[in-house]
């Protein structure tokens, strides 16, 4: 096990090089530059600024150049935010994130697979229907388009909720979370219901379950003791792509609701061509798919007895 | 059971993260708090390196120059008691009043020495210093041909200031209200160096003092007690929250939970005038929206298809069917509104009926060889931001009913690719706005100024303009000066490197509780004049 976890770490460095490599380059081949404003300078200060980035150095210097900070540890200033490092802002806005992204999975497979082991014991019945109904609309609805619509009805018209931002003395209150969370999970929750009903119905229907039940367990005992065990592992290892969709959806989601996470400074980086500050967003959402990815396989070997790493 | 889960998870998830779960502080319950709305994320709160209307908003709460604005957004006298214009109009000495930084050092004129060398020296990489050019040597200083010292900027004592410049700039107390001519605590910089303006180090003369700077969430100011009329300022906290997705911004201003914001999407507006028309302010804004011609490329360098293209845009149709906003349609570069400046230069087509000017179009591309042979073929392209995308087809459709061998085609661009392109002239026909730094019609003019270029998109040259506009540079006289602008205006809407197409609206939500906001030109509302109507103002009842 150890050894699997220190080959997958050797070989996810030179997957996330290469994604920093294509993340740098094309970020300079996009046109436009971080100093093309709506205000326009003069020639001589743009020059002068261009110089204090090294932007006016060949691109194959800038790109040493960065390797050479990222060895030490450096993601270099924001080119915007000019009383800002690109360190200093992924900290302010990862904690945001991470936590609407961990609330939101932990969510999804709660309710997703609770939902989904119903559907499945009362296959093709009431229940059935209604989950699976409501987890198509679920996934065919974007968050882009639920997100507004939960806002104008929580927030808007019933008044119950905060409808976007994050309480300015307290941060992430409980009220300011629900909505987020709830509109980054659904779709995910939609997902898991649908991958834990097909499972649970394979798993019940199968030998061991029928032995179980035929030597007098209770039907929760054979659930919750056998069936579930074994139909949880589809989850699992639909847990990485999970986790990269949850990353995605939450640039998102941080737009929509106005949070100031990390999903939010990358969209905004990107369209204002904040290179350093994109690259930091970039290496830190590859790392994360990586880390996760290997999570989630860890879980499946230990969940698993018929896997086996090394 | 869903929501009681979530809530318990969100809960424990914030104790966590940040050791706050209900219960809040209670020692700022008891103060008077302002939400703002602010556009963007601010890129710097150092005045020295802000460039955006957004982070002004933030910084003239902080900061206080030689004048300021007041709450209808005119020039007043801020921390200047008195001062004195030389005969010839180059010499301005001013007398400052006794103020003190929020840590109690006295403001002196030191420090506005200080900030006006700091903010020219090229290794401050100011990118918006070129706006202080008119003060002496200022331009040779920021092009490190001289010494910051020899900047034409001089504290005489500790009290008084005095300001050479290049040529008579009678709209000076307006251009120092500007941002980049406000001093900065001397004793601060020298100490922290460009990190003086972390909420740890920064101090400040203006009513509000920095506590925190989230990024992409929120800058929180607070009231400052060393402030010089502290006893008028009626908001104690105030939050600048970036409200990128205006949409977002306008539900958050209808639930309460924000008080101002300064933008609101132009296709909202009649719906939010139903919704909620007591929070709607619209008013005449310092700013064009117009259409620049690259005249360094055939067949644009010939004025009579510039000319055809400007006449044929229905800019009525543009302002009152696809804007609705208030906007008015442009005969002119200049708005109307602009202090010291009556105006009446206006495109010569600007009342003939828009049939008679598609016919006169025709007239002229026929004229310049245009025709069903020979096609006119060009591109427009536009930011994908805002109206622009509404206004394009409408342009297009304008130029289609020249004649059917009109053919300009319309390309929809990301907005810092348009300006990248407008700057290397690397376009045909571009979209461009200006909205005024300061409230004088040169700071519009001086967008065709051979000079100027590249911000002069058009790359557009007059001599005749451009010795008109430096003849009225150096008149002291302000309506002389206004004939002489007037006059080069002429010039440029006649040959027409730019299309003006509509004059800018300011919009804003503002909940009827806030008191004290004046609806202006400049579309500045200073905290300090802010107030709600439901607190007792007693404090503030020499006002």
């Amino acid at each position: 096990m150890l050894g699997f976890t220190l080959r997958r770490i050797l070989i996810s460095v030179p997957t996330i090089l290469v994604i920093i490599t294509l993340a740098f380059f094309m970020m300079r081949v996009a046109p436009g530059g971080p100093f093309d404003l709506e205000r326009p300078m003069s020639e001589e200060i743009r020059q002068n600024i261009l110089a204090a980035y090294g932007m006016d150095q060949p691109v194959w210097k800038q790109y040493l150049d960065y390797l050479g900070g990222l060895a030490r540890f450096d993601l270099g200033p924001s080119l915007k935010f000019r009383d800002k490092s690109v360190a200093s802002l992924i900290a302010e806005g990862f904690p945001i994130s991470a936590t609407v992204g961990l609330l939101a999975i932990s969510l999804a497979l709660v309710v997703g697979t609770i939902l989904g082991s119903a559907a499945a014991l009362r296959q093709n019945g009431a229940t059935d229907y209604a989950v699976m109904g409501i987890a198509t609309v679920g996934i065919v609805i974007p968050p882009f388009v639920m997100g507004p619509i939960l806002a104008l009805v929580f927030g808007l018209y019933f008044g119950l909720l905060p409808s976007g931002g994050l309480d300015p003395l307290r941060g992430m209150t409980p009220d300011r979370l629900v909505l987020p969370v709830v509109t980054l999970a659904l779709p995910q929750i939609a997902i898991i219901t649908r991958l834990m009903r097909a499972s649970m119905i394979e798993v019940i229907r199968s030998n061991y379950i029928r032995t179980a039940r035929a030597k007098g367990l209770s039907a929760r005992a054979v659930l919750s003791r056998h069936a579930f065990k074994s139909a949880i592992l589809p989850i699992v290892s639909y847990l990485g792509p999970a986790a990269a969709a949850l990353l995605t959806g939450s640039i998102v989601i941080e737009q929509v609701f106005q949070l100031p996470g990390i999903g939010r400074q990358f969209v905004q980086a990107a369209l204002q061509r904040d290179y350093t500050v994109v690259m930091g967003v970039v290496i830190l959402y590859a790392s994360l798919i990586v880390i996760l990815n290997l999570v989630a396989d860890l879980l499946y070997a230990s969940l698993n007895p018929k896997v086996k790493y090394d | 059971m869903n929501r009681r889960l979530m809530e318990w998870l969100a809960c424990s998830a914030s104790v966590v993260v940040l050791g706050a779960c209900g219960g809040g502080d209670s020692s700022e319950s008891d103060s008077v708090v302002l939400h703002r709305g602010n556009m963007a994320e601010p890129f710097s709160l150092d005045p020295h390196k802000a460039s955006g209307t957004w982070e002004n908003d933030i910084i003239g709460d902080m900061f206080i120059g030689l004048f300021t604005e007041d709450a209808e957004g005119e020039p007043v006298p801020g921390m200047a008691e008195s001062w004195e214009v030389s005969d010839d109009g180059l010499i301005w000495t001013f007398r400052l009043r006794e103020a003190s930084w929020s840590d109690g050092e006295p403001v002196t004129a030191h420090d506005f020495e200080y900030a006006l060398r700091r903010i020219l020296d090229p290794a401050t990489l100011a990118n918006y210093a070129s706006l202080l050019y008119p003060i002496k040597n200022a331009e040779a200083v920021n092009k490190g041909d001289l010494t910051p010292e020899e900047l034409g900027v001089r504290a005489v004592d500790d009290l008084t200031l005095e300001i050479e410049l290049e040529f008579p700039a009678p709209y000076l107390p307006g251009l120092l209200a500007h941002y980049t001519t406000f001093p900065v605590p001397m004793h601060v910089v020298e100490q922290y160096g460009d990190a003086w303006v972390q909420p740890a180090y920064i101090e400040t003369n203006g009513a509000y003092k920095l506590v925190r700077w989230r990024a992409n969430d929120y800058v929180h100011l607070t009231r400052n007690e060393s402030f010089y009329a502290n006893e008028d300022v009626c908001i104690d906290d105030v939050f600048f929250y970036p409200t990128v997705d205006v949409q977002a911004a306008e539900r958050r201003v209808r639930n309460g939970e924000l008080d101002v914001i300064t933008d609101v999407a132009g296709q909202n507006l009649e719906f939010l005038r139903e919704q909620v028309p007591e929070y709607v302010r619209v008013h005449a804004y310092l700013g064009t929206r117009y259409l620049a011609y690259n005249t360094q490329i055939a067949p644009l360098d010939d004025e009579r298809v510039r000319q055809a293209l400007s006449m044929a845009i229905d800019t009525h149709f543009i302002a009152e069917e696809i804007l609705r906003d208030g906007s008015m349609p442009a005969c002119s570069f200049v708005p109307p509104g602009v202090a010291d400046y009556p105006g009446g230069a206006s495109v010569p087509w600007c009342d003939v009926p828009i049939e008679a000017r598609r016919d006169e179009a025709r007239r002229l591309l026929e004229e310049a060889g245009f025709g069903p042979q020979n096609p006119l073929e060009l591109e427009y392209t536009f930011r994908a931001t805002g109206d622009n995308p509404r206004i394009a087809p409408v342009l297009q459709r304008d130029w289609a009913e020249i004649a059917d061998w009109v053919d300009i085609s319309i390309a929809q661009i990301e907005t810092q690719i348009h300006y990248s392109n407008l700057r290397a002239g690397d376009y045909e026909i571009g979209d461009g706005a200006w909205i005024g730094d300061y409230n004088d019609a040169y700071n519009f003019l001086f967008l065709g100024e051979s000079t100027s270029v590249p911000m002069n998109y058009s790359r557009w040259s007059n001599d005749e303009y451009d010795a008109l506009i430096r003849q009225a540079n150096r008149e002291l006289d302000s309506s002389e000066r206004a004939e002489l602008l007037s006059e080069a205006e002429s010039i440029l809407l006649e040959e027409a490197p730019y299309a003006p197409v509509t004059f800018y609206v300011n919009k804003a939500l503002v909940n009827p509780r806030v008191t004290g906001w004046e609806d202006n030109v400049v579309h500045i509302h200073r905290t300090r004049y802010l107030c709600f109507s439901d607190v007792e103002q007693s404090n503030a009842a020499g006002e």
